[in-house]
Parts: C-alpha cells; sequence; structure tokens
C-alpha cells in the first residue's frame, strides 16, 4: 500500500480517538488487576454483556444505547460487589487465588460468553442512535461521531474516576489498598470491604464500555476475546497503578493499532496488543508509568 | 539421619517397582479397549474414543506446568494449534508420515513454549498466564493471514489411502493417540517422581522459600513449559487427519482451552491421574452430551461444572476423596 500524509494522518486520528475508547475498556483492569491484584479476566465477557444490555434496550424500547448502559450501572455495581464477596470468601481467605482464582473467573468468561451465544446467537448485532452514522470533515481528516463520542466518554470516565480515588474517602481508602493492604488493617479499615466497592467499580465501568463498543462497531458474544490481550497491555503499559498511564498507554495501543489496520490489513490488529505486551514484559515489566 | 533414606530409597523401589505394572495395564487396557470397540464394528465409536484420547493427552500435559508448578496456561489452543498447522504444512509440502510429523510437530510447540516461558517466567505468574491468553490470539491471527495454510477459508487434508497393519485409518488413529496419551501420562508421572516434580512442588508452594533453598526455579519452569507446549503440539499433529478440514476456528477452538484447564482441576492436580479421571469422565460425558443435546449447552455445562468445582473441591474429585477417607479414619 502506498504512503500517503492524508492516509497516515487519519490513520493517526482514529488511533487517538479508538484510544479514547480503549480507556474505558481498560480502566476497570487498572483498578482491580493493577491496584487490587485481583485478575479478572473475565471483564471483556462483562465488556460483551454490556453491549448486549444496550443492544437489548435499543431495539425493544428504542432507548439510547448511552443510557442505557448508565443506567444498567448501578445494578452492575452490586453485581460487582457480590462478586467479589463471593470470590474473597470462595479464594482469597483460602488462600488459593493463583491457580484456583485464575481457572475461576477463565470460567466466568466463559460461562457469560455461552450465555450470551445462547440468548443472542452468533450473529452479529448493532444499535441505532442518531450519532452512529455521521462525520464531521475538517480539511482531509474525517472523524465519525460514533468515535468521537466513545473518545469523550472513556476519557470523561477516566477522569471521573481518577477524581473520585483523588477527593472521596473510599477513593482514597482504595488506593491505601493498592499502595499496603496490612497498614490499612493496622489502622483499623477493612480491605475487603474497600476491595468490594473498587470491584463493583469496576463491573460498572465494562458495562458502560460495552455501550462505547456496541457504538463503534457491531458484536457477536466471542467478540470479548479480542479484548482480553488489549486490557492488560493496556494496564501493563501504563504501569499497573497509574490511571494517566492507562490513558496513556490506551493511546499508544489505539494509534499502533490504527496504523497497522491502514497499511497492513485490518486482519492484522489483533496482534498488536500480544506484541505490545510482550515487549513491556520483556523490556519494561514496571511499563511507562510505574515506580 | 537413618530413617529418611530408608523411607525415601523405598520410595523410590516402589516408583521403579511401579513403571513396568503401570505400563502393563495400560497395555493391557488398551488392548481390551481396542478389541471392545472392534466390535462395535462403527468407524464412530473409534472417532469417539480418539477425542476422549486426545483430552486424556492434552490435560496430561496441561497438568506438568498448571498443576505441578502452579503456572496456568490457557494458551493450550495455541499450542495445540501449533501441531495442527506444523503437521498441515508437512502435509503440503514433503508428505512425511504421520509417525514422523509428530516429533516434529512436538518440536515446534515446545520451541513456543520456551520461548514464551524465557519472556515471561521470570515475572509473577499473573503475567505468563495473561501471555498464554494472548498468544492464541496472535498465532489466530498469523494463521488467518497465512494462505498457505488455508488461512481463514482453511484447508482440505486428504488421509492416505492404505495404512499398513490397520483395516481403517480411524483404527490407526485411534492407537495412534492412544498412544500419544499413554505416553504423556507415563512422562507425566516419571516427572512427578523425579527432582524436577520435586522441585515444581516446593515453588509452587513457596517460590521465594524455593530458591531460596537452591532450587533452581527458572530452569524448572522452563523445562517443564517445554515438556508441557511440546505434548500439547504432539497431540496436535494428527488432528488434521482426523477431522480432514482444519480452519482457524475448530484448531484454536475455545473448547479446547476451557477442557484441558476443567479435567485437570476436577480431577485433581496433584498427581497423574487427578487429569485422567477428569478427561474420562467430562470427555465422556461431552460426547454423550454432543450427541443428544446441543454442543454450546454442553460447553456451558462443562463452565459451571469446572466454577462450581473450584469452588466446592478445590483439589479435585482425588482430593475429595482422600478428604474422606481421612475423615473416616
Amino acid at each position: 500500500m502506498t504512503f500517503s500524509l492524508d492516509l497516515f494522518s487519519n490513520a493517526i486520528v482514529s488511533g487517538i480517538l479508538l484510544g479514547g475508547f480503549y480507556c474505558a475498556i481498560a480502566v476497570g483492569i487498572t483498578i482491580v488487576f493493577g491496584m487490587l491484584d485481583i485478575v479478572n479476566i473475565a471483564h471483556p465477557a462483562f465488556i460483551m454483556t454490556g453491549g448486549f444490555i444496550a443492544y437489548f434496550a435499543n431495539t425493544q424500547f428504542g432507548i439510547d444505547p448511552l443510557a442505557a448502559c448508565a443506567i444498567a450501572m448501578i445494578p452492575a455495581y452490586y453485581v460487582g460487589r457480590l462478586l467479589y464477596r463471593f470470590y474473597n470468601v470462595a479464594f482469597e481467605k483460602r488462600g488459593e487465588e493463583s491457580l484456583q482464582g485464575l481457572a475461576f473467573f477463565f470460567g466466568l468468561l466463559f460461562i457469560i460468553e455461552v450465555a450470551l451465544l445462547l440468548i443472542f446467537g452468533v450473529d452479529y448485532r448493532f444499535v441505532e442512535a442518531p450519532y452512529i452514522g455521521p462525520t464531521i470533515e475538517i480539511g482531509f481528516i474525517s472523524i465519525p461521531w460514533r468515535l468521537l463520542i466513545p473518545l469523550v466518554v472513556g476519557l470523561g470516565l477516566v477522569l471521573v474516576i481518577i477524581a473520585f480515588l483523588s477527593r472521596t474517602f473510599i477513593g482514597k481508602a482504595i488506593l491505601a489498598v493498592s499502595q499496603d493492604p496490612l497498614a490499612l488493617r493496622l489502622v483499623g479499615g477493612s480491605p475487603v470491604k474497600v476491595k468490594e466497592v473498587a470491584f463493583g467499580l469496576s463491573i460498572a465501568t465494562a458495562i458502560l464500555a460495552g455501550a462505547l463498543l456496541i457504538i463503534i462497531q457491531p458484536i457477536e458474544p466471542s467478540f470479548g476475546r479480542d479484548f482480553i490481550g488489549r486490557v492488560f497491555c493496556i494496564t501493563v503499559l501504563g504501569g499497573m497503578t497509574s490511571l494517566p498511564g492507562t490513558i496513556v498507554a490506551s493511546m499508544i495501543l489505539g494509534v499502533s493499532e490504527s496504523l497497522t489496520s491502514t497499511f497492513l490489513g485490518p486482519s492484522w490488529s489483533p496482534a498488536i496488543a500480544f506484541g505490545l505486551l510482550l515487549i513491556t514484559l520483556a523490556v519494561r515489566p514496571v511499563g511507562i508509568f510505574g515506580r | 539421619m537413618t530413617s529418611p533414606s530408608i523411607t525415601a530409597s523405598g520410595a523410590k523401589a516402589r516408583a521403579f517397582l511401579g513403571f513396568p505394572l503401570i505400563l502393563l495395564i495400560c497395555v493391557v487396557s488398551s488392548a481390551v479397549l481396542y478389541f471392545v470397540l472392534s466390535q462395535l464394528d462403527s468407524s464412530y465409536a473409534f472417532l469417539a474414543a480418539y477425542t476422549v484420547l486426545q483430552f486424556v493427552a492434552l490435560a496430561t500435559a496441561w497438568n506438568i506446568l498448571g498443576g505441578y508448578a502452579g503456572y496456568v496456561n490457557f494458551g493450550v489452543a495455541a499450542f495445540f494449534a501449533t501441531g495442527v498447522y506444523t503437521s498441515v504444512i508437512i502435509y503440503k509440502t514433503v508428505q512425511w508420515p504421520l509417525l514422523v510429523t509428530i516429533p516434529i510437530a512436538a518440536a515446534a510447540a515446545g520451541l513456543l513454549g520456551l520461548g514464551m516461558g524465557y519472556l515471561t517466567l521470570r515475572l509473577r505468574g499473573v503475567f505468563f498466564s495473561i501471555a498464554t491468553l494472548a498468544l492464541a490470539v496472535v498465532l489466530n491471527t498469523i494463521v488467518v493471514n497465512w494462505s498457505f495454510v488455508g488461512g481463514s477459508r482453511g484447508v482440505y487434508v486428504m488421509r492416505p489411502q492404505e495404512i499398513i497393519l490397520f483395516s481403517s485409518y480411524e483404527r490407526y488413529l485411534f492407537v495412534v493417540m492412544l498412544v500419544l496419551a499413554i505416553g504423556s501420562v507415563l512422562i507425566a508421572r516419571a516427572i512427578e517422581n523425579s527432582w524436577l516434580g520435586r522441585g515444581l512442588a516446593a515453588l509452587k508452594d513457596d517460590e521465594m522459600a524455593a530458591e531460596c533453598a537452591g532450587v533452581p526455579s527458572l530452569r524448572m519452569k522452563l523445562i517443564a513449559t517445554t515438556i508441557s507446549g511440546a505434548l500439547l503440539g504432539a497431540a496436535g499433529a494428527p488432528f488434521p487427519f482426523f477431522v480432514t478440514y482444519v480452519d482457524p476456528p475448530t484448531a484454536f477452538s475455545l473448547s479446547i482451552a476451557v477442557n484441558a484447564i476443567a479435567m485437570p482441576l476436577i480431577g485433581g492436580t496433584a498427581t497423574w491421574l487427578g487429569p485422567v479421571i477428569g478427561a474420562l469422565l467430562l470427555g465422556t460425558f461431552q460426547q454423550i452430551a454432543t450427541v443428544t443435546i446441543s454442543s454450546a449447552l454442553n460447553l456451558l455445562i462443562v463452565g459451571v461444572v469446572l466454577v462450581i468445582f473450584i469452588t466446592v473441591a478445590p483439589n479435585g474429585i482425588i482430593g475429595f476423596v482422600k478428604d474422606l477417607r481421612e475423615k473416616r479414619r
């Protein structure tokens, strides 16, 4: 494929837009895996669940996908809290989180995927909203609304979470658990309670990310697997606990994937996240913003 | 000082005596199985038995790293598919017989394991797991874009017309997989009783302590990953001739990864017997369930059973039985 400036700059722009969306899918993993050391590999399955909630609400009741998932975030938060409480009792307390706990989330990922498959089938599903078709043209650069909205929502979500963690009491407690759970216990806090809230929050962000996903492209249940590599790549590359790192890493991944799919073909882009992840693990395991 | 050395040599002697016995049991039960399947006189019986035995091989191979060392490999499908596609490449180029293909496929998958391990095993186990999860996606991407091995459209593989000693190719494939499964189990058993198995068990309990006590943990993990990967690849090599049509969704099927992890965890990960029990139970159940109920639903059942088992009986069927016995005492 020939190299041209407008193709290149369009690829960069859509990469940044894609990166904004990746912020939304990865922020939950940064909280849960980066800060609290819970390896929730079922996170992408919750993203897909969010996507299908948006699809269901949109096709059945004509509700805007973002509004539907914003409402669904509330029950999702409580589902997340319950899930963590179960995980804590069944695995963390017995000290079996490394093998059995991982396998638990793997089984969960699988159960959710097959359940979605049985309910919604293997066809690609999509939603309708006024902002899905149109595009803004600035010179030779085109910005589709269906990518601009996820950028704004994704960045907004991360900024809200940054504010939440630094301003509120429970937010500061989450940061405290991530730094030293034993010290928190010594001053009378309960790491389990705090982790429960953080896990609920993480699942809620996954549901919202699902709405963004189905706005960007049609989805089918097995789609979630492609995001496992991406979310962990972003969290590791961003330095595990750093939320600004998550934003930067999302942008790096978005731009690399966009450039690859423009100049090599879209079928190669799933491999990019893994490549970045492996390079990070081999060269600088603490990530860009790691301490 | 004398008593521990006596018990150690006693255990060694028992392991040494145990080997011919186990081998005898394997040979006799294989002969009986082959005879029974021949009496049934349907190629379906052989194909169903092949699938179950394939799961025995995969579950056992996974358990060498996952069960003994506690490092969870989610990329079973990647190693399996490496074996499958090595076989496809050999079929499309030099057309060597299957028995030559299997060691080459094993070597390819073993090297893949070594490379992956070298990059990620120095970090915490979680990173290895995540990397293997993504590895399947990447290999899938490469195969989809590689038209020589069929790309996303898949490739047809013709079985050889005749095969010496066997009346049909299905029977031949069955015996090949039987030997692979038994071989994997014997290798797993040998590892369990060797310095490698004891070292892996030590680092599974506490890696830092094991390292301090002089266990070369990185080298042991690398050896285990290589052996495990090679056996997973070997189990994949006959697969193209089994299905005769391979495309990325079948070679990288999620059901392979889920089953290879679920079976040892359900059977029990501490010994070689656990994955065998898990694979025989779950594999046979699925052979029946796929015919009677839908295959998607049957995968859902596997997932649910896995979650129930790791929550309620974290040491699998074997651990559960052991607990019951100890309580009775």
